[in-house]
């Protein structure tokens, strides 16, 4: 597919995303297109380090966990503005990214090892921000204190009390203005020597550093970069609830969606994240929907079939659901634009 | 142009590379052979900055770059391939030489272009948009020596790019090898295929057990006796004298 293609299919695509409020006027759809958003921005920063640098962590709430807190303590404890905080977020949490990256990849950890760091570093924090109570507040998690003035909506980056439109849109615009920057920062990075180096030390690191790469420069930036999207999707959060607690900034939950997403829509590419998003979160809804029709609210029938569809795709699409459209799209045009 | 003095390097008990000297002569192509085990990979791997010698100095272009990082010896101008291809299997073999070309190159699209000449200077320009590993073995050696190629080095070090090759691929991979030597690369290659040996280089080191035992112009080292001996076992060197001289009377 030429990137000519490629461009025109995102522009239509963005253009859905950013026009889906006109029709869909229902709280509970926003909230999962929102949800859906959220996850493919966590899949993006995931797959920047693990898709294109095959660098498998399996603790990104590190980074999202890490993200959220900055943004919360930074306005709970100084009372600075969110918009000043965010720059923090992304910036302190690129930093903590690059001491994970310097102990693992210093020592040449590779696959289930680095795996396992990360899994540590994410369990670490987990006790750490619980125990800490003055810094963190502990187990309590921290509380921003509500705006409820409409003038200040804006300033304070809370739309509870907004105007009707912020009100209903105000987030579901945000996660969507940061999922075009993080997609924008892949689709840039995949044309670049940064990427095309990334790549080369995911499929070959031996051959890669023969070549003239300097592996571990390589794999620095892509954690940082990485963490840096992942916090902000911390960001989002942070401002959307309000809150933030140690089991849902460090639990293992971000940490699996994070790279579910982008496994099921496709490893190393720019789309594979948002539809493997969109993916295990429409059949979700529908699971949990067609479950509770017959059985009553059953929560966590949607988890099991997550494994389920991970385990289908691993066996039958191994480049995710991307090269399943990828192979369509070649029947389609006859290979004429491959 | 390469200055190699006095390496050595064990592997636990095993002395892989012991007290070996060597130097290499810009503009020419030099050959390093010996039988299975000698170390001469080790050697490669050693000047190439894969592996850390216990003694001795590598210099190139007059600098020590002894121990110096893989990549920063590449960015000096010095790359080497290997003798098991390591082919970037998911990427294409546009892709696959862009990532050498980048080493010199910032640009993306310069460096895809780049990639194309390199392919056309090996005979790949026909397979540049085919998967790296969809390759046949003649295809995937081609394409480490233009990987390496496309990083623009004056020194190139060839870890056996003839091995697993017919005939007919032998003898166009030897066109590709001289036609980079005339355009102004330096060449040290291990190589087994002797047909090969003698007709590209112009200098040959015998390595065995990790010791140098021979140099000199090809035809002259292949009838030195320590090098027959190294090949075909102890007193092969006085039966085949005795041969010969059987022959002869």
């Amino acid at each position: 597919m030429s990137d000519r293609t490629r461009l025109i299919g995102w522009a239509g695509l963005l253009a859905l995303l950013a026009i889906a409020p006109v029709f869909i006027t229902s709280g509970r759809w926003i909230d999962f297109l929102e949800i859906t958003l959220f996850v493919a921005v966590l899949g993006q920063g995931w797959n920047i380090l693990g898709g294109y640098g095959g660098q498998y962590s399996f603790g990104h709430a590190v980074f999202f966990g890490t993200g959220a807190y900055i943004q919360a303590l930074f306005q709970f404890k100084f009372g600075w503005s969110p918009w000043i905080t965010m720059w923090f977020a992304v910036s302190l949490t690129a930093l903590v990214a690059s001491f994970v990256g310097y102990l693992s990849f210093r020592y040449g950890l590779r696959g289930s090892y680095f795996a396992l760091i990360t899994l540590a570093f994410a369990e670490a924090l987990h006790v750490l921000s619980r125990s800490f109570d003055s810094i963190t507040e502990g187990g309590r998690g921290v509380q921003l204190a509500l705006n409820q003035d409409p003038g200040l909506a804006i300033a304070t980056f809370q739309f509870n009390f907004a105007g009707p439109f912020l009100k209903a849109y105000g987030f579901y615009y945000t996660i969507f203005i940061i999922l075009i920057l993080a997609y924008g920062v892949t689709w840039w990075m995949e044309r670049s020597r940064f990427g095309a180096q990334l790549v080369a030390v995911r499929e070959n690191e031996e051959a890669a550093q023969a070549l003239g790469i300097n592996a571990f420069r390589v794999k620095m930036g892509a954690i940082c970069l990485s963490a840096a999207i992942s916090a902000s999707a911390g960001v989002y959060y942070v401002q959307k609830y309000l809150f933030i607690e140690p089991g849902i900034a460090y639990g293992p939950a971000k940490s699996v969606e994070a790279l579910f997403a982008p496994i099921i829509g496709g490893l190393g590419t720019v789309l594979g994240p948002l539809l493997g998003s969109f993916f295990i979160h429409g059949v979700g809804e529908i699971t949990k929907e067609m479950i509770g029709h017959v059985f009553g609210d059953r929560p966590g029938v949607d988890l099991i079939m997550f494994g389920v569809i991970l385990v289908l795709v691993l066996a039958f699409l191994p480049r995710g659901l991307v090269g399943l459209l990828e192979t369509l799209w070649k029947r389609i045009t006859g290979g004429r634009d491959a | 142009m390469l200055e190699v003095r006095n390496l050595s390097k064990s592997f636990g008990g095993l002395r892989a590379v012991s007290n070996a000297s060597l130097s290499v002569a810009e503009g020419k192509i030099t050959s390093l052979i010996g039988p299975n085990g000698a170390g001469k990979t080790t050697m490669f791997a050693l000047i190439s900055g894969f592996l850390k010698p216990d003694e001795g100095s590598v210099t190139f272009k007059g600098e020590d770059i002894t121990a110096q990082q893989p990549h920063s010896i590449c960015q000096h101008g010095l790359v080497r391939t290997f003798q098991v291809v390591q082919p970037f299997a998911n990427l294409s073999v546009r892709e696959n030489i862009a990532v050498g070309a980048h080493t010199r190159i910032a640009k993306r699209a310069k460096a895809l272009e780049k990639a194309s000449e390199v392919a056309a200077m090996v005979g790949m320009e026909g397979m540049l948009d085919q998967s790296a590993g969809a390759l046949t073995i003649a295809g995937r050696k081609r394409l480490e020596l233009a990987r390496a190629l496309a990083t623009e080095p004056s020194l190139l070090l060839l870890d056996e790019v003839m091995a697993g090759l017919n005939a007919t691929e032998i003898h166009e991979i030897v066109d590709v090898v001289r036609s980079i030597r005339d355009a102004g690369v330096t060449i040290f290659l291990i190589e087994h295929v002797m047909q090969a040996v003698m007709s590209l280089s112009d200098y040959t080191y015998v390595l065995n057990y990790g010791a140098m035992i021979a140099e000199g112009e090809p035809r002259d080292v292949t009838r030195s006796p320590e090098v027959i001996e190294a090949y075909l076992g102890h007193g092969a060197a006085e039966r085949i004298a005795a041969m010969e001289a059987k022959a002869d009377a």
